[in-house]
């Protein structure tokens, strides 16, 4: 029944197991959101050095600190790996580690499918960021608008590697939002209705819709260029009658939506903050948690104002303008009721907390900026300028790693046991904050002097000197940043004080277990019946006003539910009769066979064509065989 | 135990407790086709922002001259492609009908052939291979009248669009074919439901979605 | 909003096997009309379109409702699928605007 490789994985006590075999074939969400951490950390660094590179590229007219090829590379590589490998991936592994736990489950839906898209990921990781110790990264942009990335204009092996690349990781994103769209409709506990879940779950369920319906879309867009790149098609070859507007509007009906993927968990993760130190619900619950939905929903009907510039016409810009104006309702009722949840507040700043208010005050700018892009007459203008890099990072580094910051020191003790240093944590956020506005904020002035985006030098004397320095200067006080939160990150986790399980008090579930929580999570499944359990507990007069009832005693009687209660004892599954997922190495296996097939596609450009059909369906058949094996073995 | 279910055990419907009675595997499989429908709009709009765009023939609907001066008839075979349609239309009743078997294995009225899932499910992927098979013929032809994915922008997006489709049915077939193998094997009973249920949805689900190539293809000029 | 929880042996009513083979005949007979449609003069009306669009439309829909059995089944599902096919399907009709296949006014 069962292959070598489960055997040896099932011996008991499995999850206290910390070897390399342990990590390679766990089944655990919570491992596998350390292995997320983990792995979005490194690239973050990866990516912050290419961006390091850019701006000392930049820093002065006419450097040639890099070459012109070198420096495509090198912005392309930082927006392909800030986006897929580092931002997504750091909320997949809030995803992973919280979805159940604030849900009251003891795993996701699909265990073993979870693990299966982290390899997908660390691999599909691995494929499109080693080409550039070979000088043959990426090139063509992290949007690899066609025709310029297609055949005829990107002839090397540099597209190659990001149209494979980035088609693996859309498997391990959708995977992933299968997964944790059934976890989150079929696994909450009792009680838990979706308007009680956390507002971190609530958002996070936004997510996953997004991404189910946005990555087909660029899957079919990457296709289509994998036609033409590998097969000799004419998507986009304009002597056929292609239309290189086709893959832009594919890829930014994939694109836009995107950005909310990326920047809805970090909300999530304040709206989880804000509340607890400000010591009080988060205002406006019901309205937060429709205004994600809007938020999605009008996601999907905005893709147009990325291309204003291309020249639509003059009834598809109004449409599309007014769509963006109207985006920007749901987005601010957000901002103002994260400012009325901290109003009245008995506030605490740990440095959660101002991240998150920095997430706010960060948010706000780009979100400002971004409305500006909204009306075409003002966007020809800024379009492809450093104006709008000035936006999107407002948005992007100011707000969704804000939040992941604010994120990770709000969690980091549930997930280590540990407190993060709060003085370090200062540190870091001023550092950070400063080097951020340093960075960013004189990119609007040399955007509105009419710096392009993508060059990799420029002329002195038009205006632009004195903002490069600033922005590279900027730059380098980020990275002093990003090595005093590796020093603290690394330093607390082996010496940090104890936590406890719920440090900050906290009002939803994941604090009601040891920290770091065991392998089953909850030992009793917990009824809920109301938003903020904990506080129930420990400080009733906050929720007292607040809805509570008790769902339904069929679903209390079969799930074998007890009341919210804080855990406290530490027994192993097998002696609380909990039957846990057995680990496997397949989903790894599976996902090995997926970037060997893809693999070939490379050999196939490389003309060894009897080698790439070899690997193709090499790596195919072992990938079917693997996952033959893992259908076919029983998950406990 | 390796035999004891079909598809990835990873609900216990029985045994574990979920919040909307119903199992995992099936809202999965929903969210999956809602996915799907992006893709396939993906697909499809692409064709048909390219339909009428194509530089040179071969053409769908209209006759067209070769440079040589040859003269080539419409391209699409609408008879061959009903016939196709048709086809998997029926793999559809077979489907319900191997999902019915299934469930009421044992109960009154399904006694004999017409209650064995066996013999439906065994249609259904043959129906399937069926349809594979005209499309091979299909693709085959077209290729003999100067029709390739290279050709020009119709083949690009045709055969793109096509195969697509004809992928998900040759994936559906090979899951047809691993739940004939276990049926086989042990018997699939109503405890099975579940796991023929999810490869009936998404063998319908690539059944509708050819319901609309067919008629946005070959039936609209 | 909550999604209320199907009881507890969940055996929603499927079609019967009669009803299948009518929606079978339903769906042959639709397709024969959409066929020799095809080969009528009516092919060359402003109707064609429409109507076999119309055609498809209800082959779709029976095929997803009786088959796919989603009007007998629980809400939760019907809302994974409308949801996102109505997405496309506004996709879909943006593109065909975007691109200059159909006009507005």
């Amino acid at each position: 029944m069962a292959t070598p490789a489960t055997t040896a994985a099932h011996a008991p006590g499995a999850s206290e197991d910390t070897g390399l075999w342990s990590w390679l074939t766990t089944v655990d969400h919570k491992k596998i959101g350390i292995l997320y951490l983990y792995t979005a950390l490194f690239y973050l660094m990866v990516g912050g050095l290419e961006a390091a590179l850019i701006r000392t590229q930049l820093a002065k007219p006419n450097l040639s600190v890099v070459s012109a090829e070198t420096y495509n590379q090198l912005f392309t590589m930082h927006g392909t790996t800030m986006v897929f490998l580092v931002v997504m991936p750091l909320s997949a592994a809030f995803f992973n580690y919280l979805i159940p736990l604030q849900i009251g489950a003891r795993d996701v839906a699909f265990p073993r499918l979870n693990a299966f898209s982290y390899w997908v990921y660390a691999l599909g990781g691995l494929f499109i960021t080693l080409p550039i110790f070979f000088g043959v990264a990426p090139n063509g942009g992290w949007f690899g608008y066609a025709p310029l990335s297609g055949p005829t204009y990107g002839s090397g092996f540099n597209m190659d590697f990001w149209v494979l690349g980035l088609q693996i990781l859309g498997i391990s994103s959708l995977a992933a939002a299968f997964n944790f769209i059934t976890t989150i409709i079929n696994l909450r506990a009792p009680g838990m209705t979706l308007m009680r879940m956390p507002m971190f779950t609530w958002m996070s369920f936004v997510v996953q819709f997004l991404v189910i319906l946005a990555f087909p879309v660029i899957t079919a867009a990457l296709f289509f260029l994998q036609f033409d790149r590998f097969f000799g098609t004419n998507f986009y070859v304009v002597q056929a009658g292609g239309d290189p507007l086709l893959w832009q509007h594919l890829f930014w009906v994939f694109g836009h939506p995107e950005v909310y993927i990326l920047i809805l968990p970090a909300f999530g993760l304040v709206s989880e903050v804000l509340p607890t130190n400000s010591r009080k619900p988060l205002f406006g619950y019901n309205v937060m948690a429709y205004s994600g939905m809007m938020i999605g929903f009008l996601g999907f009907g905005v893709w147009a104002h990325h291309m204003f510039a291309v020249g639509l016409g003059p009834v598809a810009d109004s449409i599309f303008s007014l769509s963006t104006m109207l985006i920007g309702l749901p987005t601010g009722v957000k901002i103002f009721n994260w400012i009325a949840t901290m109003y009245g507040g008995s506030l605490r700043f740990p440095a959660s907390m101002k991240f998150a208010i920095g997430l706010i005050a960060m948010f706000t700018i780009g979100g400002i900026s971004g409305v500006m892009h909204s009306s075409p007459p003002s966007d020809l203008q800024q379009t492809d300028t450093y104006f709008v890099v000035a936006h999107f990072h407002y948005v992007l580094y100011g707000g969704a790693m804000m939040g992941i910051f604010s994120g990770i020191y709000h969690y980091f003790p549930k997930i280590t046991g540990r407190l993060m240093n709060e003085r370090l944590g200062t540190w870091h956020f001023w550092l950070n904050f400063i080097g951020l506005n340093l960075t960013f904020f004189p990119m609007h002035f040399s955007g509105m002097l009419g710096m392009p985006r993508r060059i990799y030098t420029y002329d002195a004397g038009q205006g632009w000197e004195l903002f490069n320095l600033m922005s590279t200067g900027g730059t380098y006080l980020l990275i002093v940043a990003g090595l005093v939160f590796a020093y603290n990150f690394f330093v607390s986790r082996a010496k940090g004080a104890v936590a406890g399980s719920d440090p900050w008090g906290a009002p939803t579930l994941e604090w009601s277990i040891p920290s770091p929580p065991p392998d089953y999570n909850f030992a009793q499944i917990p009824e809920v019946t109301s938003r903020y359990p904990l506080w129930d507990l420990k400080t009733p007069d906050r929720t007292a006003g607040l809805e509570h009832s008790h769902g339904d005693a069929g679903a209390i009687a079969a799930a074998h539910a007890v009341p919210v209660h804080e855990e406290t004892e530490r027994r192993t599954a097998k002696e609380l009769g909990i039957p846990m997922p057995v680990n496997t190495i397949k989903p790894f296996m599976v996902a090995l066979g997926i970037i060997v097939m893809f693999s070939g596609l490379i050999v196939l450009h490389a003309g060894k064509f009897p080698l790439a059909m070899a690997t193709m369906l090499g790596g195919g058949a072992f990938m079917v065989a693997s996952l033959y094996a893992w259908l076919t073995s029983p998950l406990e | 135990m390796t035999t004891a279910s079909a598809g990835a055990h990873e609900a216990h419907e029985h045994t574990h407790y979920t919040t909307t009675g119903l199992d995992n595997k099936k809202i999965a499989i929903w969210a999956f086709i809602g996915s799907e429908c992006m893709l396939f709009g993906s697909l499809i709009s692409t064709y048909l922002v390219y339909k009428g765009k194509s530089v040179v023939g071969p053409f769908p609907h209209d006759a067209w001259t070769s440079p040589a001066g040859q003269l080539f008839k419409p391209i699409l075979n609408i008879p061959v492609t009903s016939a196709s349609t048709f086809v998997l239309l029926m793999s559809s009743l077979f489907m319900v009908l191997a999902l019915a078997a299934v469930e009421n294995k044992g109960k009154p009225g399904y006694e004999g052939w017409q209650g064995s899932s066996k013999v439906w499910l065994a249609a259904t992927a043959l129906a399937g291979a069926v349809f594979l098979g005209f499309q091979a013929y299909e693709f085959t032809s077209f290729v003999h009248e100067g029709l390739t994915i290279r050709t020009n922008l119709f083949g690009t997006s045709f055969f793109t669009l096509t195969g697509f489709h004809g992928t998900h049915v040759a994936v559906g077939v090979l899951w047809l074919l691993s739940l004939l193998f276990i049926d086989i094997k042990r018997g699939l009973g109503p405890r099975d439901t579940i796991n023929v249920d999810i490869c009936a949805l998404y063998w319908h689900f690539v059944d509708v979605v050819w319901i609309a190539i067919f008629t946005l293809v070959y039936l609209i000029k | 909003m909550s999604i209320e929880r199907a009881h507890a042996d969940h055996v929603h009513e499927h079609p019967t096997w009669k009803q299948y083979k009518w929606v079978a005949l339903v769906l042959t007979v639709i397709t024969a009309v959409e066929v020799w449609v095809y080969y009528t003069p009516f092919k060359d009306s402003p109707l064609f379109r429409p109507t076999l669009l119309a055609m498809s439309a209800v082959k779709f829909a029976i095929v997803v409702m009786y088959y796919m059995h989603l009007k007998y089944d629980h809400a939760i599902f019907r809302k994974l699928f409308v949801g996102p096919l109505i997405i496309a399907g506004c996709t879909l009709v943006a593109f065909l605007f975007l691109f200059g296949k159909v006009w507005i006014g």
